[in-house]
């Protein structure tokens, strides 16, 4: 394999595996959301506002994954 | 397939080459400076439309600036307040035809993020004095130094990576989109840009407050509870 086919297939790898962590963990947060929300309808608003900016949060490790792969794909400094 | 990562030049000026990020980002800040010129210059007691949506914005802004610093607003409203918006608006500029976001480049949010770490410093060293900001280091022990230090580095490197990430991403999948499936397809991807777009810039605006926040009150009180995101 050349270094170009690794990185294709390194690419496809981050990013795969770096959706799977923060989609489980976006569906725990949403989850104890829903949760606290049933529990107490009347605060609703700071627990939406909270959750977003959590979301957010994680979901910046699925982007650091897709930037890591871009990274590879593009600005790969082994491929001449 | 370009690179998301590169940046062609459109014209040169003498040596320095401007390329379409620069454009974007002085007509965000000629529309934003005129605009507020334009408010300021129409101010009444009794508010017209533009004046309330204004005077709407800044109460937002200045009750989520108290939540997170806990002391009065003013001295952070302006820095926070002209972040948030120019993000907001550069975020959203990209559904303008034509127009490619200026934050889906690293180089401008490295700047913006440079300005909140700057920031950062100015307020520490003003709320705690030089050897009181260099003091809160070594918090909660002497141990924690190089944590302490290598951390300033790192939170400030991902407030880049993560607003370059989130807007490029959107940038990217839109122009993907239009590829494959053709016209009026990325519509609902570029609503779902929208939202990223706002939130993004809330997240941006709020983690510089909690640096910002962190830095003036670790001095105040000594072993605060560490308050900084990753």
């Amino acid at each position: 394999m050349t270094v170009e086919e690794i990185s294709i297939l390194s690419a496809a790898i981050a990013v795969s595996f770096g959706a799977l962590g923060p989609g489980l963990g976006e569906g725990r947060a949403v989850a104890a959301a829903l949760d606290a929300i049933a529990r107490q309808p009347e605060s609703a608003g700071t627990i939406s506002r909270t959750l977003f900016v959590g979301l957010a949060m994680i979901e910046t490790m699925a982007i650091y994954c897709l930037v890591v792969a871009l990274l590879v794909l593009f600005a790969n400094p082994f491929v001449k | 397939m370009t690179s998301p990562l590169v940046v062609e030049p459109l014209f040169h000026i003498g040596p320095v080459p401007i390329t379409q990020p620069v454009v974007a980002t002085w007509v965000i800040m000629a529309v934003m400076v005129l605009g507020a010129l334009l408010l300021k210059r129409r101010l009444k007691q009794r508010p017209g439309k533009a004046q309330v949506v204004a005077e709407l914005i800044t109460g937002a802004l200045d009750d989520q600036i108290r939540d997170v610093v806990q002391s009065d607003p003013a001295p952070y409203r302006v820095l926070i307040g002209t972040i948030f918006l120019f993000v907001l608006i550069a975020n959203w500029s990209g559904m303008l035809p034509g127009v490619e976001p200026p934050t889906a480049h690293l180089e401008t949010d490295a700047a913006l993020a440079l300005m909140v770490f700057v920031a950062t410093l100015y307020h520490g060293v003003r709320s705690n004095g030089f050897v009181g900001y260099l003091k809160t280091f070594a918090q909660p022990t002497w141990v924690m130094i190089p944590l302490n230090l290598v951390e300033q580095i790192t939170r400030t490197f991902s407030l880049i990576i993560r607003l370059f990430g989130n807007v490029m991403s959107g940038v990217f999948v839109i122009g993907i989109m239009l590829s494959l499936a053709g016209l009026l397809v990325p519509i609902p991807l570029m609503a779902l840009d929208l939202l990223t777009g706002a939130v993004q810039a809330y997240i941006f605006a709020i983690l510089g407050c909690v640096f910002i926040g962190a830095a003036v009150s670790e001095g105040r009180d000594a072993g605060f509870p560490e308050r900084s995101a990753s």
